[in-house]
């Protein structure tokens, strides 16, 4: 019954969004006020339903529902309550399902709240994502119903794939999920925009907030699913350059620009094209990596089906959404006026820049992720790994951190770098002093070399927009852009750290052994075998001490499911404030020694974090800008208030 | 420094077609760029996959990084006894490549199953894997092994058991 209510919510979701579409489409060209006036209750609702649809499988996964084919496929009913809920997504039909939820409440809260831009740019801007919607909720119904029932009803389900059985997969995929379909609604605002040609700082304004919040996810979406990877796999690495992880980096390359991109619209009203330009590839990169991450063309992890027919739907709903966004985009670009001009040396110069850098970035990691494919069309099987991506990335990055020091301290249309020389001394000087002290003391590659001594100077340049202000009257945006990029020079310094300094050791260890790796000694106290609710696991205890200090126990796992029957490895790992001891715990090599693999990596943790100071910057930069736009709405209702008493 | 400021002087002269044309211009230098760096440094940085007869036909410089797939033959496997070491043959049916591997297997590794070694074919003949990939679970298997299993696999089979 529940299914059926949710197909029936997801099919009202449907016809609501074709009744957006077409409302909105004809509202604004025939300017009938009577269909226009439809457009935003359309929206609203539609939001609530595709909400509802998604609601009723999330009770049907938590019931594991077993006449639901998609339940029995990826249930169980042992697995932990957290994960039959976390498993509502953890599957090609419910991500779906999520992704046009996230759609259609995205659409929704455009609906309600944003009235700034004038009301024939809104219908377009809601047309177009009920027209992209529409695509999805196609997809949905027609080759990927969630609610497809099985008869007979099996005994019991097939449960899910262990590796995602972590609390890390309960929040990474929505959060990501959040982040790329959050980017449709700055793809709607250009199309919307470039429609009317009402392109200029209105549309920036407007579309901002979003662009910040769909970013904002996907930092912390990339963040945390890069430090899942790295504990859950117990590979020791952190990022793996895996089409999937790619298909994330990408939107956040693109959305990064975007969001720099509408700055110098919204202040300065240049720029117009490309911003519009980049709205348009944000959340194609974001379709993008949904085709090749769904359609399974490409091995991955995360790859959840191989099967041809969706990713044939997927690249038609790609090629009409892409292919006529870019069309619309290439008659319209030419009328749209030209902006305010700035000199080369400016704030706005700076960003330019570092945009073009960033996109030169996303053609990188676009073309080597698509390699594989062209390739296997001629012939030839390959994978790009590491030895394509980190120097080829590495050539753009460099360039475009050492502008992103000196950029927030230009002033906007025209400076000149000798007004800023002496602020800029320290850091460089810090850089320079850093370079010489990796060059005489240590062996280290190239990149991380460059890493570590950029990320010294990147972390002080990145504060000093703040000197001389009063703390209290600074404003919030100001307060986002140096934490965020604080988050950067920190990020990078824990790369570039864990890959110059990292101490790997593989041993075969008999219990009562120690091992040493770095400044730890790590002893093998014993191996006990432990069971959880739908698993058992062999458990090493072990006591690691830093430096002879005080030892503290951890215990690394080899767990083996039984449904799905699969064996996982639970790292284990011990935190101190200068990095990170890694053990994973292997098989017994038949003579009473037991496999250990340990790491110790220097100043690693300093990845993630820097990835929420980044995600922490976009947070204040928004709350700043929300607070503004209320601040101005509360205003101009007073104003309007006063004016309408004086009347009378 | 006067390079800079003759820059900074600029925009009163530029048009503003000329200012909108140079900026579209240096995007598509730096864009094209990138497109013949990265076409560039695809043709030296893919690593390429190999059956076993292919990788002895092309022979693989021992510098590159490629990756070999088959079927590890029963009875090949043995540690070495520092524990971690291990050594087996993968075969396709019609060659067989002797592989050394330094670390911790993943779990489904086993004699008579596939498995894709990534690493350098050396000098000496012996494939040094750094990484090995095994079958995940059903839902999840590398492609070059799904083909191989529906082409090459049961001839394996058949000629080992």
């Amino acid at each position: 019954m529940i299914a059926e209510f949710g197909l029936a919510a997801l099919w009202l979701a449907a016809a609501l969004a074709a009744l957006q579409f077409l409302a909105g489409s004809l509202g604004f060209t025939v300017r009938g006020g009577a269909l226009g006036s439809v457009v935003r209750p359309a929206a609203m609702v539609q939001g609530v339903l595709a909400l509802t649809a998604f609601a009723a499988l999330i009770v049907l996964f938590c019931r594991t529902d077993l006449s639901v084919k998609l339940v029995a496929m990826n249930s169980h009913s042992a697995k932990p309550f957290i994960y039959k809920l976390a498993g509502t997504w953890g599957n090609h039909e419910g991500s779906m399902l999520l992704w046009v939820t996230v759609m259609g409440l995205a659409g929704a809260f455009v609906a309600a709240v944003e009235r700034r831009l004038p009301e024939p740019t809104m219908l377009a801007t809601l047309a177009g994502q009920a027209f992209v919607s529409l695509g999805f909720y196609a997809f949905l119904l027609f080759s990927s119903n969630p609610f497809e029932r099985l008869d007979p009803v099996p005994a019991e389900g097939q449960g899910l794939n262990p590796l995602l059985q972590d609390i890390g997969l309960a929040f990474h995929p929505p959060t990501l999920y959040l982040g790329y379909v959050g980017l449709s609604i700055a793809f709607s605002f250009a199309i919307g925009a470039l429609i009317t040609r009402e392109v200029g700082p209105a549309f920036a304004r407007a579309m901002r907030p979003w662009v910040l919040g769909a970013w904002i996810f996907l930092t912390i979406g990339i963040t945390a699913g890069s430090y899942w990877a790295y504990y859950e796999l117990g590979w020791g690495g952190w990022w793996f350059w895996d089409p999937v992880e790619n298909a994330s980096l990408m939107p956040w390359l693109a959305a990064t620009a975007l969001l720099h991109s509408a700055s110098v619209l919204a202040a300065r009203n240049a720029l117009r094209v490309w911003t519009v330009m980049l709205g348009v590839v944000a959340f194609s990169m974001s379709m993008v990596g949904t085709f090749l991450v769904r359609s399974g063309i490409l091995t991955s992890v995360h790859a959840f089906a191989v099967d041809p027919e969706r990713g044939t739907f997927i690249l038609a709903l790609l090629a009409i959404n892409i292919g006529g966004a870019l069309t619309l985009f290439a008659l319209r670009a030419a009328s749209v006026t030209e902006g305010e001009r700035f000199a080369v040396v400016s704030r706005e110069g700076a960003l330019v820049f570092n945009n073009v850098m960033l996109s030169a970035i996303l053609g990188i990691v676009l073309f080597g992720t698509l390699y594989p494919l062209l390739a296997e069309a001629l012939g030839a099987k390959v994978s790009v790994g590491p030895p394509y991506f980190n120097p080829m990335s590495a050539l753009f990055a460099v360039p475009m951190l050492l502008v992103m020091a000196v950029g927030p301290l230009l002033r906007w249309r025209r400076d000149s770098f000798a007004r800023i020389r002496a602020s800029l001394a320290i850091p460089a000087a810090l850089t320079m002093l850093a370079a010489i002290g990796l060059a005489i003391r240590v062996q280290i590659g190239v990149l991380p070399f460059l890493g570590l001594a950029l990320a010294i100077g990147l972390a002080v340049a990145s504060l000093l927009p703040l000197k001389g202000c009063d703390f209290r009257r600074t404003p919030l945006p100001v307060w986002g852009m140096v934490i965020a990029h604080l988050g950067i020079a920190v990020a990078l310094f824990g790369m570039a750290s864990e890959s110059a300094f990292t101490v790997e050791k593989l041993v075969a260890a008999r219990v009562g052994e120690t091992t040493p790796v770095g400044p730890w000694n790590v002893k093998l106290v014993g191996i006990e075998p432990v069971a959880g609710p739908n698993w058992t696991a062999l458990e090493g205890e072990m006591h690691a001490s830093y430096r002879g200090g005080a030892p503290a126990t951890i215990h690394p796992q080899a767990r083996f499911f039984w449904a799905p029957p699969q064996q996982t490895s639970e790292s284990a790992l011990l935190t101190r404030w200068n990095g990170q001891l890694y053990v994973v715990l292997g098989e017994e090599t038949g003579d009473g020694r037991w496999q250990l693999r340990l790491w110790w990596k220097p100043f690693a943790p300093l990845i993630w974090l820097g990835g929420l100071l980044i995600g922490l910057g976009g947070v204040l930069a928004l709350l700043g800008r929300v607070a503004s736009d209320l601040r101005r709405i509360v205003a101009r209702g007073k104003i309007a208030y006063r004016r309408q008493r004086q009347g009378r | 420094m006067s390079a800079v400021q003759t820059q900074a002087a600029g925009p009163q002269g530029l048009k503003a077609k000329h200012q909108r044309l140079v900026l579209v211009v240096i995007a598509l230098a730096a864009l094209i760029g990138a497109a013949l760096l990265a076409i560039w440094g695809l043709r030296a940085q893919a690593s390429y996959f190999y059956v076993p007869g292919e990788i002895l036909a092309v022979r693989p410089a021992p510098d590159r990084g490629v990756r070999l797939g088959g079927m590890v033959e029963k009875g090949s496997l043995r540690t070495e006894p520092d524990g971690v070491t291990i050594g087996f043959v993968v075969g396709d049916g019609k060659a067989r490549v002797p592989v050394r591997f330094k670390g911790i297997v993943p779990s489904l590794f086993t004699e008579g199953s596939g498995v894709v070694a990534e690493g350098r074919l050396g000098k000496d003949g012996i494939f040094v894997a750094d990484n090995l990939l095994a079958k995940h679970d059903e839902r999840y298997v590398p492609r070059e092994m799904k083909d191989m299993t529906a082409a090459q696999a049961k001839q394996v089979v058949a000629e080992t058991q």
